[in-house]
């Protein structure tokens, strides 16, 4: 299978194509073949993606599935995966399906909110593989538009102020990325990926308008990738975009943003940041570390006060991120393991609560948490999947929200217990806004008018919420189904770094350790 | 067998709970409670079959690096006293709340119930299983989770009642922070030692002991920085002083739940915790001073509150958590085998006080204020003389210096004894403590059956017309604690709390001489020798062998310098008898206030009136929290909102793009007037000028 990873890029695509091209008219069934279409198309992508995972050899640390061809003008098209970024393709495809079938009571402008998903995928899973910078450059970029259009079209009534904001944010990250890819590609002369991962940046201490930069060129260039990258976590304080467009954004929208999209800014540390600019990473780390902390705390005071579900659940999701982004500059096998495996889950948890926010919005139209209260009276298999997401975002042993938190605050109790002893306060304040939220919906008696009539999960959402249940809870209690395959890669990474670390300050790092 | 022991309640769980609809909500009950007693059975086989301590690995877990973790039982003497307490008393629970959960005024007719409360409680005891079986760290934080998340189903199982859900909230977050200072414990110890399996940890502490730690602006002595964090865990999980304000609410929940959880097992896991890392702790000297200081106003604290109280369920809550407090002086002087002892029998008659008082409540149409209550005695006699048994129990009732007695007076006489042996200023604040709150222990327990079964009936007619004895369903796991509160004091007093090799023998651990045998030469065991000569020495003759073995050999660990249970042992006639007379006092003083001349409690209260409040609104804590805590948290949440996203973040935004808004805002309305393609080829054009742009620029 030599094109395989061309083939589940390009599925979705396909599909969306033919749904341009083939589909006409805007009639009952014309919608409902759209919807089946993307459902189908969706579907084996991730039937084919099965094939990737299950071929995925994780003991070779370098990239696999490799496909090159060149390109327009002398770029090159370049594709691959490897032990950090195969799983985040899995997540993706494995996630599409849901979404799609999030959207089925969708009425509006059906094929072309179809296609906006199919082509989402397509750019989406082109991030997680592009192996070559411009290719990388283009498929995040590209990413945001389907999802600005998606809000903007299919959002609520204040989605243009979200839209602009969401947008005013990314872009000006990505700016800065596009100069700092631009001088990375005049200093190593490729824009190879698996090329740049072995070239070494300049480090030396640089003096720019009078400042004294450690780390010198890596430092900057790694700020310039951090401006973008924090964006898209999102950090704090650049995270107030978030809040917004979900709240506008469409159910199936906020699932895709939160689960798939969030990660990508994970994924460009662990690709880019680290391995390229380790001296950078190590110089920055502390101030990452308390950027985080900060987040996981803020965040979920913010999170305590909100009266909308689902800007409480998009400040949670800014507080499990911060985990992500403390793990990751730990540069440590559990911090690394954690922080990956903390998107992942989140892939999971987050997707399913702003499905579970949906379940009740299309019912009542409404979001407001004061609008609810004693739904377990009529609702009680909802009860359950409310329950069971709830605790895994709280982060309960047994789900998959414990492993990563426990395993990024276990890694950095060994860097810098300040940050472990605040960033671990955030598992007090989850567990507050998280019960918070689902006493003030489910709990007491059923007494509003305007609920005596609602109805339980259908058939439908059921088999939604079934295979999120199904993931959260395996991997809550065999996450070594994820370790295995990110371990290898992840220890080669650590290798890379510290060896990087060592030949930037020999003497110190080696003092250091003989202190150990 | 253990695995089946811990599945058991599990399978349980999920087939009564998620295919009741299927076999009938009956079908899944019994199930459910079958499945309990097989567990059970199992339990008591094991109890008595339980060897040198070993583990049995099930399923790989975490895996990341050296932090590795599996699904593993251990088992030795600790897991099975455990296993034996838990699937006991929920055993019985199970087969109570047929009769007690049959109908249920908190839902309306037809709703089903039944099954989704045996679903819980199967749950629960799954999880505290896995606790008490856990062989490393990180799997006995999931049972703790665990058990706090039944705690919380079921706490707020009356999901109507407002009550139900603020307490059950309530609950879920003091246990965090509790969990909060465990998880840090955890980090810290893999910090220290690169690993969490317990053996790993046991084998580490005499390192730990030596080593500092650098934690926030110091350095801490390793081992007492990570028990005390270890016991912070803890104080939340057994309500211990300053995180005890969730217990109290928790009668919220159904009375069986009450008896199973917050009685018997879960709060216990605290005290199973300190002892489990009994090796950790004796290294830890000034985290025990701690811990005693804790237990000690605990004990205390808790009682004076329990004196007042109206509701029957509160008085038997605080004095669980008195109760607790007992438990951690002994582990705290270290005399871990003493806490263990009273957690067995406390199980007993706790589990069985507040049954009994769920048999009261049934009988008398759901009425918790006792004062509304009097001269039940012959309206329910089983009941009555159920209740009276557990109040001797807990009193402590039993001939003094001859070891007979009821189960309570000599478990609760081995703590005693053990805080004046400690020797140390904590331990002598601890003994007095505890004397005291043994005093206060046999007024309200007295008070509580005075004003229940004694006098002239109160309150409203109809319900006393109607009071009548429970179901037999009920009666028959009543009776059979009962047993076990009058007994298992007497018969497990030699492998608890007898002589130095009876203990030993009873929790596997070599003792000093043989422990010289076996690994001669080491410096750690000539110091085991010098300390077991140097006993011998103090012993006067006596033929006492001193406890010895590496730490995490055996279930217990008792350092070197350990003399505590010898030294007890030889306590004075009067410290021994002192619990005794502080009994009488305390029942003394109940006969005569409610007994005797019933007006003069309510002359107590109008001249004492601020210290009669204080007591009753439970030293203020609520309040006190609410007002440091909780509304301030609040207000920084939404001062965090409106002031530093909405006005500064934002605002600082919006200015920037002032400018540019109107733009966007005409793109978006054509974008609503139905030109997607429009977009896609703006998109296409949008990559082709960027490629082209990079190469030109690349180029």
């Amino acid at each position: 299978m030599q094109n395989l990873i061309s083939i589940i890029i390009f599925l979705p695509l396909v599909a969306a194509l033919i749904l341009a091209f083939f589909l006409k008219g805007d009639d009952a069934a014309a919608r409902r073949n759209a919807k089946w279409l993307a459902l189908i198309a969706t579907s084996a992508t991730f039937l084919v993606s099965l094939f990737l995972l299950f071929g995925f050899d994780p003991s070779n640390t370098g990239f696999q599935f490799v496909e090159e061809r060149d390109w327009l003008l002398g770029l090159h098209y370049k594709m691959g995966v490897d032990g950090i970024s195969v799983l985040f393709v899995m997540l993706t495809t494995f996630l599409m399906p849901i979404t799609i079938g999030a959207c089925w009571n969708v009425e509006v402008r059906v094929k072309e909110y179809m296609i906006a998903f199919l082509v989402l995928e397509t750019l989406m899973l082109g991030v997680f593989t592009a192996l070559d910078l411009v290719l990388f450059y283009l498929f995040f970029e590209a990413g945001l538009i389907p999802m600005f259009l998606i809000i903007g079209i299919w959002g609520g009534p204040n989605r243009i102020y979200a839209t602009f904001k969401f947008f005013l944010y990314t872009f000006l990250g990505s700016l800065l990325m596009l100069v700092a890819m631009i001088a990375m590609y005049v200093d190593a002369g490729t824009t190879d990926i698996p090329t740049l991962l072995a070239h070494t940046f300049a480090s030396d201490t640089l003096s720019v308008l009078g400042f004294q930069v450690v780390g010198g060129m890596q430092t900057i260039l790694f700020i310039a990738f951090f401006a973008s990258f924090a964006v898209k976590m999102p950090m704090w304080p650049v995270h107030t975009w978030l809040p917004d467009a979900h709240v506008q954004a469409p159910t199936a929208g906020s699932v895709v943003l939160a689960a798939i999209l969030l990660k990508m800014g994970g994924y460009g540390f662990l690709r880019f940041s680290l391995p390229m600019f380790p001296v950078g990473s190590e110089v920055m780390s502390t101030f990452v570390f308390w950027l985080s902390a900060i987040a996981i705390v803020y965040a979920a005071l913010v999170a305590l006060a909100q009266e909308d579900m689902k800007k409480l659940i998009a400040y949670s999701s800014v507080a499990h991120m911060g985990y992500v982004t403390m793990g990751i500059f730990t540069v440590s096998q559990q911090g690394l393991d954690g922080a990956i495996f903390q998107m992942l889950s989140h892939g999971f948890v987050a997707g399913a609560l702003f499905l579970v926010v949906g379940v009740v919005y299309d019912r009542m139209h409404t979001r407001d948490i004061t609008a609810y209260g004693g739904l377990m009276v009529r609702m009680p298999a909802y009860a359950l999947v409310f329950m069971v997401f709830t605790m895994a975002n709280v982060g309960l042993p047994g789900t998959s929200g414990f492993i990563g938190e426990f395993l990024t605050l276990v890694a950095i109790f060994q860097v810098n217990t300040w940050v472990a002893v605040v960033a671990t306060s955030g598992v007090i304040f989850s567990a507050c806004y998280g019960l918070w939220l689902y006493r003030k919906v489910m709990l007491g008696d059923l007494i509003k008018e305007s609920l005596k009539t609602i109805k339980d999960l259908s058939a439908r959402e059921k088999a939604i919420f079934a295979p999120l249940v199904v993931m959260t809870l395996w991997l809550g209690v065999y996450p070594s189904v994820v370790t295995n395959v990110i371990g290898p890669s992840v220890t080669s990474l650590i290798g890379q770094y510290e060896t990087a670390l060592n030949d930037y300050q020999p003497d110190v790092r080696l003092a250091q350790s003989g202190d150990n | 067998m253990t695995a089946i022991i811990l599945f058991a309640p599990l399978v349980g769980a999920i087939i009564c709970g998620l295919f009741w609809r299927m076999i009938g909500e009956r079908a899944g009950m019994i199930t459910a409670t079958g499945l309990l007693f097989l567990a059970c059975f199992l339990s008591w086989i094991v109890f008595f079959t339980v060897g040198e301590p070993q583990s049995i690995t099930l399923l790989r877990w975490i895996d990341s690096g050296s932090l590795v973790a599996d699904w593993a039982i251990r088992l030795d003497r600790l897991t099975a006293i455990m296993l034996v307490v838990v699937t006991t008393v929920s055993a019985f629970v199970h087969l109570y709340s047929f009769g007690y959960m049959d109908h249920d005024i908190n839902f309306p007719e037809g709703e089903p119930y039944k099954a989704r409360f045996f679903a819980f409680l199967s749950l629960f005891s799954f999880a505290m299983l896995a606790l008490v079986t856990a062989d490393n760290l990180v799997q006995m934080f999931f049972g703790w989770e665990g058990v706090g998340l039944a705690s919380y189903l079921l706490i707020g199982f009356y999901y109507r009642k407002e009550s139900a859900g603020e307490a059950a909230m309530k609950a879920f977050i003091v246990n965090r922070v509790g969990d909060f200072g465990f998880a840090l414990g955890i980090a810290g110890l893999f910090f220290m030692v690169d690993s969490v399996q317990l053996n790993d940890v046991f084998a580490a502490a005499p390192t730990l002991a030596e080593s500092t730690v650098s934690f926030l602006w110091r350095d801490w002595n390793a081992a007492n920085l990570l028990a005390f964090l270890l016991f912070v865990g803890a104080m939340g999980k057994s309500a211990q002083f300053f995180l005890h304000t969730w217990l109290p609410d928790a009668m919220e929940g159904p009375t069986p739940v009450s008896a199973l959880i917050h009685a018997a097992t879960m709060v216990t896991a605290g005290v199973f915790l300190v002892c489990r890392m009994s090796p950790l702790m004796e290294y830890a000297a000034d985290t025990r001073t701690f811990i005693v200081y804790i237990g000690a106003i605990t004990a205390f604290f808790a009682a004076t509150i329990g004196l007042v109280q109206n509701d029957i369920k509160r008085v038997i809550a605080y004095s669980t958590c008195s109760q607790l407090g007992y438990m951690f002086v002994a582990a705290g002087v270290g005399m871990y085998s003493a806490a263990m002892f009273h957690l067995l029998t406390h199980a007993f008659f706790k589990a069985m006080l507040f049954l009994g008082a769920g048999s009261v409540i049934h009988g008398m149409h759901h009425e918790q204020d006792m004062r509304n209550y009097g001269g039940l005695k012959a309206k329910l006699p089983v009941t009555y003389w159920i209740m009276m048994i557990g109040t001797l129990a807990i009193t402590g009732v039993g001939i003094p210096l001859t070891g007979i007695g009821f189960a309570g007076f000599i478990s609760k006489d081995a703590i005693i004894e053990s805080a004046w042996a400690g020797g140390t200023t904590a331990s002598s604040f601890g003994f007095w403590m505890l004397v005291i709150a043994a005093a206060f222990t046999s007024f309200y327990s007295w008070r509580l059956m005075f004003m229940t079964f004694y006098g002239k009936p109160k309150g409203d007619h109809h319900t006393h017309e109607h009071a009548h004895e429970s179901p037999r369903v009920m009666l028959i796991p009543l009776v059979a604690l009962a047993f076990g509160a009058a007994f298992s004091g007497m018969i497990w007093h030699g492998s608890f709390f007898g002589h130095t090799e009876q203990v030993a023998r009873f929790f596997e651990i070599p003792l000093a001489a043989e422990a010289t045998a076996e690994t001669n030469g080491a410096v750690a065991t000539e110091e085991h020798a010098e300390a077991a000569t140097e006993g011998h020495g103090a012993d006067a003759g006596a033929q006492h062998e001193a406890f010895g073995g590496a730490p995490g050999q055996g279930a217990i660990f008792f350092g070197p310098d350990n003399h505590v249970l010898t030294n007890a042992h030889e306590a004075p006639v009067w410290v021994k008898v002192s619990p005794f007379i502080a009994m009488l006092l305390g029942f003394g003083l109940s006969w005569l206030f409610y007994v005797r001349s019933p007006q003069l409690p309510a002359q107590l209260a109008k001249n004492q009136p601020v210290l009669y409040r204080f007591l009753l609104n439970k030293w203020y804590f609520d309040e006190i929290y609410d007002a440091i805590f909780v509304r301030p948290v609040r207000a920084l949440g939404r001062l965090l909102w409106k002031r530093g996203d909405v006005s500064i973040i934002d605002g600082g935004i919006n200015g920037l793009a002032m400018g540019i808004i109107p733009y966007f805002t005409r793109l978006a309305g054509r974008a609503q007037s139905g030109y997607i393609f429009h977009y896609a080829a703006a998109m296409v054009v949008g990559i082709v000028v960027l490629v082209t742009w990079m190469s030109i620029v690349g180029n």
